[in-house]
């Protein structure tokens, strides 16, 4: 049976398999369809420091393999997180990710200021892809500047190691990367969705009521892997890649570019184990490859002729 | 809740657009109440990507029944699908109809309009059971759209219908037939299912009248479970205005918690 643990250098996981953010609520909503400890970790949907009432609907298109979603981050806040949500996760022996949001830097700070004395958590993952008030709607991780900015601030005040989740809505993907590790980083996840939009022709309206809203899903993967393997290139930390995984051998692809670990997203809205058999699909894909430890994989890629 | 990914539909009957499925699932069966809802995956792989929601139209011990019209391509490949096949479920989901207050000798009264039937027989047969009296109010476009009326007939669930073109019954929408009944006579409560508009009036008439009503709402959902927040509905909580899920929250909710204005 192949060796499925990992070492982010700063975390050691049971295998390679985390949850995305937005894409697994709080955690507890998956309990009955899978054992959260069969996981490499999860990450939880993205806080705010104060409650957010989110987007008017539809906050949901489906696409031709994909879904662009519009909630616009509708979420309970730190406070009752801490209360309500933490208590039931440290029952569950798997590593908990916290993805920190802010409408400016100062509410990052303020997130994570907070979350420092909630038991419990393994990292932070900044969302540095939420839209600024500060930048006119758009977000740090568009500039290399503000993001090694946002992202220094935000390690300097960090108890636990911190993660940049890249927006793959930029020129230069690895230029940004390289703003996040300059600013501190521990590691870097990507890709957060692409912006995207549908449109209703017959009644000449925008399909969600953002107008604009992120495509995620299996449409997204070849992008997705592309830009995982120009950041796993032009970085020394570790890199978490995701963007359509929904099968043990997407996952291994990710890996394969060099992704040390990987998210699945949008998958576990339509099989809500999907994680835990991804985990079981990477053992079997690795046993038939005569992989013996999954960490060999990654960077593997051999792209002479 | 389960996830069932091969229950074996026994069953299939068509009216046009109409079909109803059978499957044969004690997973997905398991506790199942009139007002909660199956997701369906319409395909294998990615595309159409998500499930669908599906209201339960009945269900016992091992099995339940969808009733569905085909909207688009997820239900159309839904459609085709034949008797000994298998379909990938997810269920029972959501909190249904609140029944503890319709025991013997309660009067309620099932709105459905269009596909919104769907569980109303379900819901039908469980208050019959519980001893309360049943009227069902059963709307659609045309004759050909109300396919289930001889259904409830044979259930004793006393049908009456409408047509918008007056083809069958009463001619002119649900709400109206409804409404001239109500002058008549006072239901202890009212449950409804069909398009927004007429959940809406229905809503009103018996917020008007003082009488308990209980609204299932339809979304596009993308996980059924409460996880992804797509779903939401404007809904009064401690008198404020609130997106609530309608998946994880309702899909029923009382007439007077919700807001139609902005949603």
């Amino acid at each position: 049976m192949a060796d499925l643990n990992i070492d982010l250098g700063f975390l050691k996981l049971r295998n390679p398999v985390l949850t995305a953010s937005g894409t697994f609520g709080y955690g507890t909503e998956f309990a009955p369809f899978l054992d959260l400890s069969s996981l490499g970790g999860i990450v939880v949907k993205g806080l705010y420091y104060g409650p957010r009432e989110g987007n008017p609907p539809p906050r949901l298109v489906e696409t031709a393999s994909g879904l662009i979603n519009a909630i616009g981050l509708q979420g309970v806040g730190v406070e009752r997180f801490a209360a309500e949500v933490m208590p039931e996760l440290r029952r569950h022996d798997t590593a908990v990710f916290v993805n920190v949001c802010g409408s400016d830097a100062d509410e990052y700070f303020r997130v994570i200021d907070f979350l420092n004395g909630v038991d419990g958590i393994a990292a932070y993952e900044l969302n540095i892809s939420c839209p600024n008030v500060k930048m006119h709607g758009a977000c740090p991780a568009m500039d290399p500047r503000t993001t090694r900015e946002i992202v220094a601030g935000a390690k300097k005040r960090s108890r636990r190691p911190l993660l940049a989740k890249l927006s793959p809505n930029v020129t230069d993907i690895a230029s940004i990367a390289k703003a996040a590790e300059d600013g501190g980083a521990d590691g870097l996840s990507l890709i957060n969705t692409l912006l995207a939009m549908a449109v209703d022709l017959d009644t000449r309206r925008p399909k969600l009521g953002n107008v604009l809203g992120g495509l995620s899903g299996p449409a997204i993967k070849p992008v997705a892997l592309r830009m995982t393997w120009q950041v796993a290139k032009a970085v020394r930390i570790p890199v978490v890649g995701m963007g359509g995984i929904a099968t043990g051998r997407d996952a291994l692809e990710f890996m394969l570019v060099g992704a040390r670990a990987v998210q699945v997203g949008t998958a576990s809205f339509v099989d809500p184990g999907a994680a835990a058999r991804i985990v079981r699909e990477i053992e079997a894909e690795c046993a038939a490859r005569g992989i013996g430890r999954v960490s060999d994989i990654v960077g593997a890629l051999e792209t002479g002729r | 809740m389960k996830h069932d990914p091969a229950a074996r539909i026994s069953k299939k009957e068509s009216w046009g657009d109409f079909h109803l499925l059978r499957l044969e699932s004690a997973g997905l069966a398991a506790g199942a109440s009139p007002g909660q809802f199956l997701m369906i995956r319409t395909a294998e792989g990615n595309d159409p990507l998500l499930r669908r929601p599906l209201s339960l139209h009945d269900a016992g011990p091992d099995w339940l029944e969808i009733f569905f019209r085909v909207a688009g391509r997820g239900t159309a490949l839904l459609a085709e699908k034949k008797e000994g096949e298998t379909v990938d479920g997810l269920g029972p989901l959501g909190k249904g109809f609140r029944l503890e207050e319709f025991g013997k000798g309660k009067a309620a009264w099932l709105v459905g309009g269009g596909r919104g039937i769907a569980p109303m027989y379900f819901l039908g047969r469980t208050l019959r059971v519980r001893g309360a009296s049943v009227r069902v109010f059963y709307g659609g476009k045309t004759a050909a759209e109300i396919p289930l009326l001889e259904k409830f007939e044979s259930a004793g669930l006393r049908p009456v219908c409408s047509t918008d073109d007056g083809s069958r019954g009463f001619g002119g929408f649900v709400t109206v037939l409804l409404e001239n009944e109500l002058k008549r006579e006072r239901p202890d409560g009212l449950f409804a299912c069909g398009p927004d508009p007429m959940m809406k009036i229905t809503g009103s008439l018996a917020l008007d009248r003082g009488i308990p009503a209980q609204i299932s709402l339809e979304a596009m959902m993308g996980c059924g479970f409460g996880a992804c927040w797509g779903c939401v509905h404007r809904i009064k909580k401690d008198g404020e205005g609130k997106w609530r899920k309608i998946c994880e929250d309702g899909p029923v909710f009382e007439a007077g918690e919700i807001l139609w204005e902005e949603a």
